[in-house]
């Protein structure tokens, strides 16, 4: 009985505590995939959320609070998840996902709501409609561009392509094209491959014998790593051009030494060490390494960890703002709506991926700083200026 | 197209069609003597390819744990069976039969692991490793039920199938997998046109493999068993032939034949935990060419297979597996016009 009461005495003690302490601590939403396939992109984003909340804890005395929840890989789980840390836990931001469908989701669900969203992945959205969501991914185009760019500078005349059926090999194509066109470049082929496919020796050969200066692949992850080795097989000598999505411990070891060589664009997070001195970006960058060291007690290997950590930035940045300009406290909608403000002009705020500045009618808020070509040399990414 | 291209189209055609040869037999060996379509044939091929990685990164592969869980299972139906029949005095030999013999290969892939043996030893303990897994799952699964329809042999099958990829996800992970070449260097063709020593060892294999086959129905006492179950069941119990240890041998067989195919195949495609399943998937659409009970037919239809996929991939990368499976379509008419309607399912035998 006696330790009955003390056990009730406790919880309320506990119960008064929270309730009287200022309920105007910041709180961060995300929604991620912890579980399930898309769980090898989930997790790095979650590390890179805990190492930027022991590098930026507080924003002017405020504790900032984070809440995860798992989505399975699931992208109406991620929307369901939205709307219980929207309406449960009273987050002053949602953040999210794996994945660019999981990221609509949420998005859907923080215009609904009036809750600020910032996005991990790129999102296809009309930023007109969604004027409560950006992205600290870098556009596909942006990227491609850079890609484009070395192409001219190398004096490529044309190009021929191979990429996954999905809608990723479409986006790349497009952008490639999109890109292509202006720079001079003529692209050949559009040669496409499944995930699952386990040899693209036909349509490699379709390209080797149209003869183009260099190829560009359109893929991701491991299965990616195909057209590298048939090209290598097949004795390609021209340029091999990746993108971002490449960028990723396993390629490497798939695509072993047929990788060598290659160019690909990416956020210059994944070379910081190797960056000049007065690289914007490089101080942040290098500050982001150390603290997912300690946090997590192992190395940053990935790109995904550092976009948590710049949406954080992003946030803590805004917050500061919001708090100047409205007296409500977070957890209420005014404080959402001032926040939301804020974060529609943010200016020049560095993360480890880029600088950011973002204004109402777009969702990206990246520029040329936040991307670099790097060379696959031996198994490492180098600098490739 | 050159003749140059078609000739490299044509090479890894040849070698695409000499792996489904592999897989063909084994699907047809097993339906032959069985009435299964054994789907989870392509999950020991991604197994033997994912473990033989494993060896080659330093680790132990998560097929220890795989064999070591199945076979506690199957020592449990085979001693529950023998129990219930009153034979409770033959449950040791069951222990060393279904629990022992398959630990052997475990013990062996474990002293390995992480340690600096030649590569061949590495191949041969990965194909040893899951040679006991199609036995073991169909102990389980398939022989309670042995006397059931074919369509029931092949749902129980199929729910294999998933069951055996989702615990390849499980242990293996999600990404993919190359292991180092068995064999390096190439040979010239007259023409200066180069053929890798792969691709000939993954046909000489299909070759020698098939002649061993050839020679164990013709030849031995064993391989007779087996066509003797696969033409009559009833008959062959009536001259003293037991199914269940046909079937066994049948399985075993089979197993190995993945096992092989796993590690011909891992140097020269990226195996995922779930990329056998194509490969058994187009073995399958081989195997209906032969009517699933012709050897030679199968092996005809393996390498047409091979075949129409590699200029198929030059054509349209997109539309390849489409045109593939299309095979199956003029195939099937064919044969439904051409055979000679027999009744089905009329043997009825009790285990």
């Amino acid at each position: 009985m006696n330790r009955l009461i003390r056990r009730a005495a406790l919880a309320a003690t506990a119960l008064a505590l929270s309730a009287g302490a200022p309920a105007a601590d910041l709180k961060v939403g995300l929604s991620i995939s912890l579980s399930g396939p898309n769980s090898s992109i989930g997790i790095p984003y979650q590390k890179g959320m805990l190492a930027a909340q022991a590098y930026k804890g507080e924003v002017n005395g405020r504790k900032i609070h984070l809440v995860v929840l798992d989505d399975g890989s699931d992208p109406t789980t991620s929307g369901r998840n939205a709307r219980k840390l929207v309406e449960e836990e009273k987050v002053d931001v949602l953040m999210g996902a794996s994945g660019v469908p999981a990221t609509i989701a949420i998005a859907q669900v923080g215009k609904e709501t009036r809750t600020p969203m910032i996005g991990l992945s790129p999102i296809l959205l009309d930023p007109a409609e969604n004027g409560w969501t950006v992205t600290v991914a870098q556009p596909t185009q942006l990227m491609v561009d850079a890609v484009v760019d070395r192409m001219k500078r190398s004096g490529v005349k044309t190009v021929g392509y191979i990429g996954f059926t999905d809608a990723w090999g479409d986006l790349v194509y497009s952008a490639l094209t999109k890109a292509a066109e202006p720079a001079g470049i003529k692209v050949v082929s559009n040669e496409r491959y499944a995930r699952s496919d386990a040899s693209v020796t036909g349509q490699v050969l379709k390209i080797v014998a149209l003869h183009p200066d260099a190829v560009m692949t359109g893929g991701s992850g491991t299965p990616g790593a195909l057209p590298y080795l048939a090209l290598t097989e097949r004795g390609f000598k021209g340029g091999v051009y990746g993108q971002h999505g490449l960028i990723n411990p396993d390629f490497i070891r798939v695509a072993g030494a047929a990788g060598n060589g290659s160019l690909m664009p990416t956020g210059p997070v994944i070379v910081a060490e190797q960056l000049p001195n007065d690289y914007p970006t490089k101080k942040v960058a290098l500050e982001f390494r150390s603290a997912f060291q300690k946090v997590n007690n192992a190395p940053t290997t990935d790109a995904f960890s550092a976009y948590s950590f710049d949406a954080w930035l992003v946030f803590a940045d805004a917050a500061a703002r919001a708090m100047a300009a409205t007296k409500a406290e977070p957890g209420t909608a005014e404080f959402r709506l001032a926040l939301r403000d804020a974060i529609m002009s943010t200016k020049e705020v560095v993360g480890a991926h880029g600088v950011y500045n973002f204004k109402p009618g777009s969702l990206y808020g990246v520029d040329n700083r936040a991307r670099v070509i790097v060379k696959l040399d031996n198994a490492q990414w180098k600098l490739a200026p | 197209m050159t003749w140059d291209v078609a000739l490299i189209l044509g090479i890894d055609g040849l070698a695409n069609g000499a792996v489904y040869l592999l897989a063909g037999l084994g699907l047809v060996l097993i339906f032959s003597v069985t009435r299964v379509v054994f789907v989870p044939f392509g999950d020991v091929v991604a197994f033997s390819a994912l473990s033989l990685a494993a060896f080659e990164a330093g680790r132990a592969p998560a097929t220890i744990g795989l064999v070591l869980t199945l076979a506690a299972l199957a020592v449990l139906a085979e001693a529950w069976s023998l129990w219930r029949r009153g034979e409770a005095r033959r449950i040791p030999r069951a222990l060393v039969g279904w629990g022992l013999l398959p630990a052997l290969p475990c013990l062996a892939a474990w002293a390995i692991a992480g340690r600096a043996v030649p590569g061949a030893l590495q191949v041969v303990i990965a194909i040893a490793l899951v040679v006991p897994i199609a036995p073991l799952v169909a102990r389980i699964a398939l022989q309670p039920i042995a006397d059931a329809s074919v369509l029931v042999l092949l749902i129980v099958s199929l729910a294999l199938h998933f069951l055996l990829s989702g615990l390849g996800l499980l242990f293996f992970g999600p990404e993919g997998s190359r292991t180092g070449p068995l064999a390096s260097g190439s040979l010239t063709l007259p023409g200066g046109f180069p053929v890798s020593a792969q691709v000939l060892l993954m046909m000489a294999s299909a070759i020698v493999l098939s002649a061993l086959f050839f020679l164990l129905f013709e030849r031995t006492v064993a391989g007779k068993a087996l066509r003797a179950t696969a033409v009559n069941r009833i008959g062959a119990r009536l001259v003293g032939i037991r199914p269940t240890r046909t079937a066994l041998l049948a399985y075993a067989l089979a197993s190995l034949l993945a096992g092989l195919i796993g590690v011909l195949v891992a140097p020269v495609t990226t195996m995922y935990y779930d990329s056998g399943f194509l490969i058994g998937l187009k073995a399958f659409v081989a195997a209906i060419i032969g009517g699933l009970v012709s050897y030679p037919l199968t092996a005809i239809g393996a390498l047409a297979v091979g075949g129409v996929e590699s200029f198929a991939s030059f054509w349209s990368g997109a539309l390849k597996d489409v045109i593939v499976f299309s095979l199956l379509i003029p195939v099937l008419m064919l044969r439904s016009f051409l055979a000679a309607h027999a009744e089905e399912e009329v043997e009825e035998i009790d285990p």
